[in-house]
């Protein structure tokens, strides 16, 4: 125990190693919501009627609305009026041409792993970059287009795809779904659009990389996907933020719809500003993220590694109308020094023969509160439907906890649901066992944990599945004691 | 090699070692054979750095410096072995990566290079070849599901690849077949050389049929009660411990 201990000491407390802030020119509204700044918001982003529209009835709803309060977090009181609801890199929304990037922006970029330059970014992979509340770039766009396949910002496509985003906004997550997604739907800056036409495979992985820069300021980001019958796309999603000693709020909303036979795999590697050691400041993560396989056999899977924010209230869901769709959902949430996370997934079983996984590993350390909360549920037209959930938390100290809330409502007769859960404190001889062959105890920390989110590690694709692997390890280090 | 003097060391406020006294040079095989819970594989865990046991009394010397003040992994490092009476299993992390880090731990220390992937495996092909152990296990995850027998051939593999300068052989012959016997034996022969320790610790006479001790010892009670050729195993064997209880003055 000693040597822990003093290597708990030692080590300046996982490093964060994205917390630089880039001094750039941004256009900040005042702080504050009321109608006026949602019109603003909408006027700045030239935005059809519908889209004020869709704004408006939003906010409307949010103030009738109430913060929800049954998860197992301790949420100090947010003040929405304390609050920038617009924050943009000042040159201009949306760069053509990467000679017109702010040089400041693209070494941001640069440093956070995640360089525009097509010619040098990871072969296969298209980004579009997010810089508080606007799309910065998004590269390959030409590649994809010969396919039909449309991957642009959200604000790209509110103006050369109004049909589209019509169709489909808030048909995954309405309006008024809940608090944070109505604050979403309300005062929602950027985020990306992408949609997979009939038949399409999409030939590359395409990713958002999400950045908070400005103070002060909220980010409210929205993604929409949708992948037409037959078509196939992996999508990923990062996100980091500069340290800073106030809570900053993060409520985004991701939407996917999956048409007959359509799959889509969605990826999340969650590494937002946890806070310090003491649990000073850290982003405020309230996301709503759900899909809808409305087509028959279509498939959309979640796969999430979380390790940032100082608060995660998160749940992507899966909605299995089409007959014989398929939703998956595999987590891994890491919670360090004073971090709380409280997340899953919600199944909810509509159509016939349909299946869905959920796998959550909870690796907790520090005095962080780590809950898995899922609802399976079944109704009764959903017949001969299958879920196994499988939920393992693992305790690094015995200063940190672990909950598991899991709600089972199974309306028919012929559908199975299987849940299994296990809670273990990682084995001090698994790491003595390390050390006898010459590995120090952090390494065998992050081996040994890296090893028990494995199953959920292995869903990631390639690029992404090293990242995770090492971010873990940084999240954790220094966290046995 | 390794000097002990005078070592006592409890867990949770219980002495458990009373006072070892033990020499150890280089190329010697020493014996440890001693009843059940007579502190045989806390001595070994002692030795190895496990942080649970306190130290109260007494000295280790390995190699000309103070063994109890390193770190476990300094210890591993400095070419001190133990092969686990129970090894542990690690799920999910697959073996090659497992021993590829142990071995570049141990390569970094020596201020060696450290291997690629591909060097790695050409050394684990070696290492198979010496102690003849083709085994599949390296495919797996560390331990994982290994039946005990695989485990403790496991630890002998890890042996070879690590080539310690003094192992600490913990009952590595308890759940053996009799072929798998005979293959850590003559694993564990393969590696010996005039440079190189080994401290058996076992409850048969069986297993030093292979293994020749120089010196057997019996650990009674925390304290090492008697020493002798290899022939105190033989006589172990015919009769039990009951004399040394009584001699013992139980
Ligand atoms: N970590 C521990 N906590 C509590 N008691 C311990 C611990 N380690 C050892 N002991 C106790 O110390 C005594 C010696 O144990 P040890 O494992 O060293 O015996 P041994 O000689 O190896 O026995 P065996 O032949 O059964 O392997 C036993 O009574 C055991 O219960
Ligand atoms: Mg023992």
């Amino acid at each position: 125990m000693e040597e822990q201990d003093k290597i708990l000491n030692d080590v300046t407390q996982g490093e964060y190693k994205y917390g630089f802030v880039t001094d750039i020119e941004t256009d900040i509204i005042d702080k504050g919501l009321n109608e006026d700044v949602i019109r603003l918001i909408s006027a700045k982003k030239e935005e059809p009627e519908f889209m004020l529209n869709f704004r408006l009835e939003a906010y409307r709803k949010w103030l009738k609305m109430k913060m929800p309060n049954w998860a197992y977090l301790k949420v100090p009181p947010i003040d929405f009026q304390a609050i920038s609801y617009y924050a943009a890199p000042k040159k201009g929304p949306k760069y053509e041409s990467l000679d017109e990037v702010d040089p400041e922006l693209l070494d941001t970029f640069n440093k956070l792993g995640i360089p525009l330059e097509e010619q040098k970014h990871l072969a296969g992979v298209a980004v579009d970059a997010v810089i508080d509340s606007v799309s910065v770039k998004t590269t390959f766009k030409d590649t994809l287009a010969e396919k039909g396949i449309i991957f642009c910002s959200f604000s790209e496509a509110v103006k050369d795809h109004p049909d589209l985003v019509k169709k489909y906004l808030g048909q995954a997550v309405p309006v008024a779904d809940n608090y944070f997604a109505a604050l979403n739907s309300a005062v929602f800056s950027d985020g990306s659009f992408c949609y997979i036409p009939k038949g399409v495979r999409c030939p590359m992985e395409l990713s958002t990389y999400f950045r908070i820069n400005a103070a002060n300021t909220g980010q409210f980001e929205r993604t929409l996907i949708v992948a037409d019958d037959d078509s196939y796309v992996s999508y990923l999603e990062g996100c980091t933020a500069p340290m800073r000693d106030e809570n900053q709020l993060h409520a985004a909303v991701v939407e996917i719809i999956a048409l007959d036979r359509a799959e889509v795999k969605y990826s999340t590697v969650q590494n937002w500003y946890p806070g310090d050691k003491n649990g000073k400041g850290g982003i405020y993560n309230f996301v709503t993220k759900r899909g809808v396989c409305r087509g028959v056999s279509s498939k959309i899977s979640w796969t999430q590694v979380e390790t940032g924010s100082a608060i995660t209230w998160k749940y992507p869901s899966c909605i299995l109308m089409g007959d014989n769709s398929i939703g998956e959902f595999n987590s891994v949430a890491v919670t360090n020094n004073h971090q709380q996370a409280d997340t899953g997934s919600k199944m909810i079983h509509i159509g016939r023969n349909t299946k869905s996984t959920i796998v959550s590993k909870g690796i907790s350390a520090g005095k962080s509160e780590n809950s898995y909360r899922g609802l399976v549920k079944v109704m009764p037209k959903a017949t001969n439907s299958r879920n196994f959930s499988q939920c393992d938390s693992l305790l690094l100290n015995d200063t940190c906890g672990a909950h598991t809330f899991p709600y089972i409502e199974v309306g028919n007769k012929s559908s199975v649901v299987e849940h299994e859960a296990t809670t273990s404190k990682i084995g001090e001889d698994q790491i003595f066992y390390c050390n006898q062959r010459g590995i120090d105890t952090e390494t065998a920390i992050g081996m040994i944990v890296n090893g028990y989110a494995k199953e959920v590690l292995n869903k990631l694709p390639m690029e992404f599945a090293v990242e995770a692997q090492k971010l873990l390890q940084i999240s954790l280090e220094g966290s046995v004691g | 090699m390794l000097k002990i003097k005078d070592l006592y060391a409890s867990v949770e406020g219980m002495e458990i070692l009373k006072g070892i006294n033990l020499e150890v040079k280089p190329g010697e095989v020493h014996a440890i054979m001693g009843p059940n819970g007579s502190g045989k594989s806390t001595l070994a865990n002692v030795l190895a750095g496990k942080e649970d046991y306190e130290i109260t009394n007494g000295e280790v010397v390995f190699e000309g410096e103070d063994l109890l003040e390193k770190s476990p992994e300094e210890r591993a490092k400095e070419g001190i072995f133990l092969s686990f009476q129970y090894p542990v299993e690690i799920p999910g992390v697959p073996m090659v990566n497992f021993l590829k880090t142990s071995v570049n731990e141990h390569r970094k220390h020596k201020g060696l290079k450290e291997l690629t992937a591909g060097e790695f495996l050409k050394l684990m092909r070696e290492k198979m070849d010496l102690v003849d152990m083709h085994t599949k296990l390296t495919n797996r995850m560390v331990n994982e599901g290994f039946s005990g027998g695989e485990k403790k051939k496991n630890e002998i593999f890890q042996m070879a690849l690590l080539e310690p300068k003094l192992a600490i052989l913990d009952e590595t012959d308890s759940g053996l077949d009799i072929d798998a016997l005979k293959t850590v034996a003559n694993g564990v022969n393969a590696l010996k050389s005039p440079e190189r320790s080994t401290i058996v610790v076992t409850h048969y006479q069986r297993l030093l049929d292979y293994i020749v001790p120089d010196f057997v010892h019996i650990l009674y009670q925390g304290k090492i009660v008697k020493t002798a050729g290899k022939e105190l195993a033989f006589q172990l064997e015919e009769k039990g411990y009951d004399w040394i209880k009584s001699e013992n003055g139980n």
